[in-house]
Formats: structure tokens, sequence, C-alpha cells
């Protein structure tokens, strides 16, 4: 009798192993913001892009850093330029909110980011400061 | 017949052609006084960017370069002076016996041998090629030492949470910061906001330029007049001079 139940408990826990989204809640996949107006292509394959977006912003930024070397391409300020925009209220998200172009991945990803306790995480449009502060680049 | 219209059709174009250029120079002369190099170009050696401050024509009591400066890298303070970030700060000096006053901007005075780049344990604290001290962000621990080795105390450290921070002043809290002689505005080939706002305000006591290039602006001035640094007595060859102290 115990043979069989400890058989048929086998047989249960191999199901559940099979099909773990049953009965389990999936993190839903991120939703990206495509930037408008501004081409489907980014400054590389989007699975690149994907894979070693990291890479990219790191080397720019110690070319820009030690060396002035200011092209745009590779710049964490072009990424925000093109991805972060007003979503349908005119809300602007910001770093750590779910909508956030870079927040939305990394939150899904579970891969905490530092570049935004330093760096705008807005274009500079977008940047209100108090009155006497105010200043356009 | 012809000859003369064409005589006189000349001298008209080579008038015009002065005039033009008498009008268009003085604006080039303000905003482009540095060579623009190109973006994918990377700072060499052959610069030295400098500062050069008449301190008869620094203003009591105006902070226009301070205000700038404040406005250029987005700087809020939290009305606490003793701890509240300055890249540049408005000093006066009186002399004891003849209550002689004089103002002055102080900053980062862009040694060429730096003691905050010396004593920096991570590398943070660098000079750029040409000339600039930086502190690299990325790197800094925040220990402070540079504040500590820095002669003209124009460090700063952040103590708190930083939020609207300009695009091209990235700054947050745990890091050591300073004058940058505006280097984002300076690769473009501009000038430092503080220099550009004294200009502006009409005192033009700050002059911005290449101390290698003989040609320069500052260069001719301190050649003619001379420039001390602060402090010379430490040998720090600075990228920052007065006249009139």
């Amino acid at each position: 009798m115990i043979k069989r139940f400890l058989h048929i408990s086998l047989i249960l826990s191999g199901l559940i192993l099979l099909f773990p989204s049953q009965g389990m809640a999936e993190t839903p996949f991120p939703t990206i913001h495509e930037p408008e107006g501004k081409g489907v292509e980014c400054v590389e394959d989007e699975d690149e892009m994907r894979r070693n977006h990291m890479k990219y912003i790191l080397h720019q930024r110690d070319k820009t850093m030690h060396e002035g070397i200011r092209t745009e391409t590779y710049s964490l300020a072009k990424c925000i330029a093109c991805h972060v925009e007003p979503n349908d209220q005119g809300e602007l998200p910001r770093h750590g909110d779910k909508e956030h172009f870079c927040s939305a991945c990394h939150e899904y990803a579970a891969v905490q980011i530092d570049c935004f306790q330093c760096h705008a995480d807005r274009p500079q449009k977008f940047i209100k400061r108090d009155k006497d502060m105010g200043d356009e680049q | 017949m012809s000859d003369q219209i064409n005589d006189s059709r000349r001298s008209f174009l080579s008038k015009a052609a002065v005039a033009g250029s008498i009008t268009i120079a003085p604006g080039v002369f303000l905003h482009q006084t540095a060579q623009a190099k190109p973006d994918d170009q990377a700072v060499s050696n052959k610069t030295r960017w400098g500062m050069l401050i008449d301190t008869d024509k620094c203003a009591k009591g105006c902070t226009g370069c301070v205000d700038a400066c404040n406005s250029e890298h987005g700087l809020t303070g939290n009305n606490r002076p003793e701890s509240d970030t300055q890249y540049i700060r408005k000093v006066s000096l009186v002399e004891k016996q003849t209550k002689h006053e004089i103002s002055l901007p102080m900053m980062c005075q862009h040694c060429e041998t730096a003691p905050c780049v010396d004593v920096c344990p991570t590398g943070a604290s660098f000079k750029r090629e040409d000339g600039i001290a930086l502190v690299d962000k990325h790197i800094c621990i925040g220990c402070r030492y540079c504040m500590m080795a820095c002669p003209y105390k124009a460090r700063s450290f952040v103590h708190e949470d930083v939020e609207n921070q300009t695009l091209s002043a990235p700054r947050g809290k745990g890091t050591v910061e300073a004058c940058t002689m505006c280097v984002h505005r300076v690769d473009k080939g501009g000038i430092p906001a503080c220099v550009e706002a004294c200009t502006n305000d009409d005192h033009n006591a700050m002059v911005f330029g290449d101390l290698n290039d003989e040609n320069s602006e500052i260069s001719k001035q301190l050649k003619k007049h001379g420039g001390k640094q602060i402090r010379a007595d430490l040998q720090l060859n600075t990228g920052v001079r007065y006249q009139g102290i």
C-alpha cells in the first residue's frame, strides 16, 4: 500500500516538474517602448544590442571620460535621447519605473544598473529644474 | 563705361567684404575662442588649457561666474554651506595694513603636478592629456584623500542623493567632484560657463585659452603682464593664473 502511494506521488511530482507553468505565475515579458519616427534600426542589430549594449556603453564611457572622444553613436545620452519618451498619458517614465526603457528589461533580468544614480534618465529637453537653475543645453 | 561699372562694383564688393568680416569677427571670437576638435579625436598634450584671471577687473559682490557654473552643472544645494557642492567660489582678500580689498574667483587650479592625482588610491583623479584635472566618478570610491590633499579646497563631496542632473554633468552621491573647466563645452570648441558669464557681464576678468599656443590671447597676456600662481611655493604649475594679487 505504502509502495503504491509512493509510486503515485512520484508520478505526480514528475508531472509538476514537466509542466511548471501550470499553477505558477510567470513573470510577464517586459514591454519595450519602440522609438517613434527614428527608423527601426538601432546603432547595431537588435540581437547585438540586447547582448552587448553594456560593452558598447562601457567602452564609450572610458573614451569620453579620459580621451574626450564625444562621438554620439554609442553614448548613453544617445540611448536615452531615442528610447525615453513620454507615455500615452504624457508622463515621462523615470528610472525604476517599469515603463522606463532601461528599467523594463533590467527588472525582468534582475540586473541592477547604477547609471542613473549620476546620469540623467531623460533627454535634456524634459529635464526641469529650479527657475534660477534653468539652462537649456 | 563697362570698365567703370566693374571698378565701382569691385570697390563696393571689397568694402562689403571688409564690413562683413568686422561684424562677424567679434561674435566668432567670443564664442569660439577654443578651436573645436573633431568628436572622434582624442585630446592631446599639444594643448594645455588654462585660465587667466584679472582681479582688478573682478567686480566685488558679483557672483556671475558662480551662478553660471551652478546652472551649467545643475548644482543645487541643501542649505548646508559647510557641505554643499561648490565648483567655484568668490574669495575676498583684505591687506591688513592698507585695507586694500581684492576679489577673485577660486576653483580647481588644474595643476600640472596635481596633489589630488598623486594621492588617489584608485586612479579616479586623473589629468587629461590637455591639462584638465578630472574625477572619473565611475572609479571614485569617495575616500576624499584628494580633498585633503588639495591646497585650494577646490573639491566637494556629494553627501546626498542627487536628482535632475543635467545631461552633460553627471553627478551622484558618494563621489568627489570639482571644476571640470567645462570639459564638455571645451571638447565642442566652447569656453567654460564662468568665463562666458564674466564676458557677457562686460567684466572681462577671465580669459580662457591654450597655454601652449603662443598666439592665443591668454599666452600673449601672460607673456606681456605675467600671471601669478596661488601658493606658487608648492611648485604645482597651475593652469589657472591670477593678475593683481
